[in-house]
């Protein structure tokens, strides 16, 4: 995956170069906001990481310019200004995800990988495949191998999410804004409550677990034979 | 500035000025028409008393020719008072009359005139100013009636006299007038001016004078006496939180470099020290914690979150948040019951979300340590929503320990914990935060007692009052 960095602080930007080269993943920086945009413009990148505040042309300001330009790779926003009403600026301005720092590296790739793979991957399918376990989302009808599960509402949407990005990591954070929509962090790990009663009715009796814990980092749901 | 200076200064006192020029006007104005007028109406007095007499003489002479006419001049003439006659014949030979000086040749034009004469017993130099008339008796005599006008002229200077001292007066009492009330109110002023420059240099319970009299400065002061005493609780609150923040940000720091410096000291494998750096990480997303909540509480303090209310059915909160929560309740061996009738408000819905959240966090916590319930059934959290008279309740009741009477207002100070639950992991935010987010709403949160346990009551508007702080 080829990512553009645009982040003014030197070390931060460097971390993420480098830990992002570790699992394989190749990414430039820019340093200012009107660098960062003459890169971006080429469009050759799969994921774009924008921090918020930025010498010269700021954040949004590049995502605003990137999409009246018919730009539309997909932004990862990263800033200091986390509260809500931050976050509904940010994603209105043209981003796709927007993350708080100070941030787990853990969050950022799963986050950034989640986006790469919107762009690529068939978006809206109706049927959802994981080794045996199947989701239909048209008829809500969820099965492994032979056997019928069933679900309440919200295991279904927790399972839905989890599928439609099977092989990829899924954060407990993303989880609660997605299928919970809630923005804010419960004291309490409640998400993972969530995971353990809805791998009891997937995972229960079968000798290959498909749902799995991401130590460090969250969750993933994935055909272990694969 | 001297002192004078500045009274000249004042508004009151170039109010008075200006009140004053025009009054004074006004009165310069009206007394000068009053006299005006007066002279006029003696001027009409003599004439007509003068044309009168002609009229008589003329008769005297017609019935009694010349000699009565001269007879009843010389009887009118030694009578005292301020008539002047004369007769002459048509060469200027006078006959009879009571004036010693006139010009000569007035009498040779018939008419009204004013002219300076003497009477005859009066010494030279002794001239008066006369209204007369000179008329033409036919036999060419001439006769000249005539009034002296010292009188008019007298009471001419009298009212002249009376509109350049009652002028005079009323600068002065004006001018004193105005210094007398740009002095009280320069005074009020100074006296507000220094507390507000002690105010300004630091000390922030400085308080305007009010008098009680309930005018306008005094309005005045009671506001910005209402604006320091908010400045200052703020000021209160943000030097509390600084110190807070001094203290519960320092000391897990403190934690976190001495976990660093005792795993650089004694760690001896790779795995030693990959737990210490594992529990650094997870140190810094405490404190991480605590940051996001204080920013938050600071954010819904400022009020700005209120951009971004939507008005939804706090009900659908209540349902989501429990159902967020069922699961870990179920785990900790409580029922989860909620109790939700429809309560439609105007509100930021995330922040009231997580406000219930933080309360159902903490029932859960606590309640699974409350005692079993009588009846041998598992503890029980009720989370209820309400609508009723135009405020919605939003409620977390719990089984738990509770929370004594006399420490429900402080736990919702920020970082207060109390000493039971000191052992459980929090940061003292959870309430402060609920609380902050209740006010945003220009509502409160109450901590009712549920025997057993703890009762957390969201109250709000059903929509935010405008001017809610």
């Amino acid at each position: 995956m080829r990512l553009l960095i645009i982040e003014d602080d030197r070390d931060a930007a460097e971390y993420l170069v480098k830990a992002l080269g570790e699992v394989g993943h190749v990414a430039d920086r820019a340093g200012d906001g009107d660098d960062g945009l003459a890169l971006a413009q080429d469009g050759a990148y799969d994921v774009l990481i924008i921090d918020r505040m930025l010498p010269k042309r700021d954040g949004l300001s590049v995502i605003h310019e990137l999409r009246t330009g018919g730009i539309t790779t997909p932004v990862l926003i990263l800033s200091a200004l986390g509260q809500v009403d931050d976050r509904v600026k940010g994603l209105r301005a043209g981003g796709d995800d927007y993350l708080a720092k100070p941030y787990a590296f853990a969050e950022l790739l799963a986050r950034v990988e989640v986006l790469s793979r919107r762009r690529v991957g068939p978006s809206e399918e109706t049927l959802y495949r994981a080794g045996d376990l199947e989701l239909d989302r048209l008829s809500h009808r969820v099965a492994r191998g032979k056997q019928e599960i069933s679900l309440q509402p919200r295991e279904f949407r927790l399972l839905e999410y989890l599928m439609k990005h099977a092989g990829q990591v899924v954060t407990r954070t993303m989880l609660l804004e997605n299928v919970w929509d809630y923005h804010f962090d419960p004291q309490t790990n409640v998400i993972d409550v969530h995971i353990s009663r809805l791998r009891s009715k997937i995972d229960k009796g079968f000798p290959q677990p498909l749902l799995h814990t991401v130590r460090g980092a969250g969750y993933m749901i994935r055909d272990g034979a694969r | 500035m001297t002192a004078l200076g500045k009274l000249l200064k004042t508004t009151a006192f170039r109010l008075t000025l200006v009140y004053l020029a025009v009054f004074a006007l006004f009165a310069a104005f009206l007394l000068g028409y009053f006299a005006l007028n007066t002279r006029r109406l003696i001027t009409e007095q003599i004439t007509s008393t003068i044309d009168a007499e002609i009229l008589g003489l003329a008769e005297q002479y017609n019935q009694g020719g010349i000699r009565r006419l001269v007879y009843v001049i010389e009887v009118r003439a030694r009578r005292p008072g301020s008539s002047l006659y004369i007769v002459t014949t048509a060469t200027g030979e006078g006959l009879a009359g009571n004036v010693a000086a006139l010009a000569p040749g007035i009498l040779d034009k018939p008419g009204w005139l004013e002219t300076p004469y003497r009477r005859l017993e009066e010494a030279p130099g002794n001239e008066h100013n006369a209204l007369a008339r000179v008329s033409q008796l036919p036999g060419g005599f001439r006769l000249l009636v005539g009034r002296d006008l010292d009188e008019r002229e007298r009471l001419f200077e009298i009212v002249a006299t009376a509109g350049r001292w009652s002028v005079a007066i009323v600068v002065v009492l004006g001018i004193a007038g105005g210094v007398f009330v740009s002095r009280r109110v320069l005074n009020r002023i100074d006296a507000m001016t220094h507390t507000t420059e002690k105010i300004m240099a630091g000390d922030l319970s400085g308080r305007l004078p009010v008098r009680g009299s309930g005018d306008e400065i005094d309005r005045l002061a009671l506001n910005l006496n209402a604006m320091l005493e908010r400045i200052e609780a703020l000021m209160h609150g943000l030097r509390e939180v600084s110190d807070n923040v001094a203290h519960d940000l320092k000391t897990p720091l403190t934690r976190l470099r001495n976990r660093c410096e005792e795993a650089l000291r004694t760690a001896k494998s790779d795995a030693d020290y990959r737990g210490a750096l594992e529990a650094t990480i997870s140190e810094s997303e405490d404190l991480i914690r605590t940051f996001n909540a204080l920013l938050m509480i600071a954010r819904a303090e400022s009020g700005e979150a209120r951009d971004y209310m939507t008005e939804f059915d706090a009900a659908e909160i209540v349902q989501d948040v429990s159902e967020l929560y069922e699961p870990l309740a179920e785990d900790k061996g409580l029922t989860l019951r909620v109790d939700a009738h429809p309560a439609p408000v105007h509100a930021n819905r995330e922040m009231v979300s997580q406000a219930l959240a933080n309360l159902l966090d903490n029932a859960i916590k606590y309640a699974a340590a409350g005692k079993p319930r009588e009846d041998g059934g598992r503890p029980e959290i009720v989370l209820s929503a309400q609508s009723k008279d135009n405020r919605v309740m939003l409620a977390v009741g719990d089984g738990g320990p509770g929370i004594p009477a006399a420490d429900r207002l402080r736990v919702i100070e920020r970082f207060v914990r109390l000493e039971q639950s000191r052992s459980e992991p929090g940061s003292g935010l959870g309430l402060s935060l609920v609380s902050a987010v209740a006010q945003l709403h220009g509502g409160e949160l109450r901590l009712e007692d549920n025997a057993p346990g703890l009762k957390a009551v969201i109250d709000l508007p059903r929509a935010v009052p405008t001017g809610a702080t």
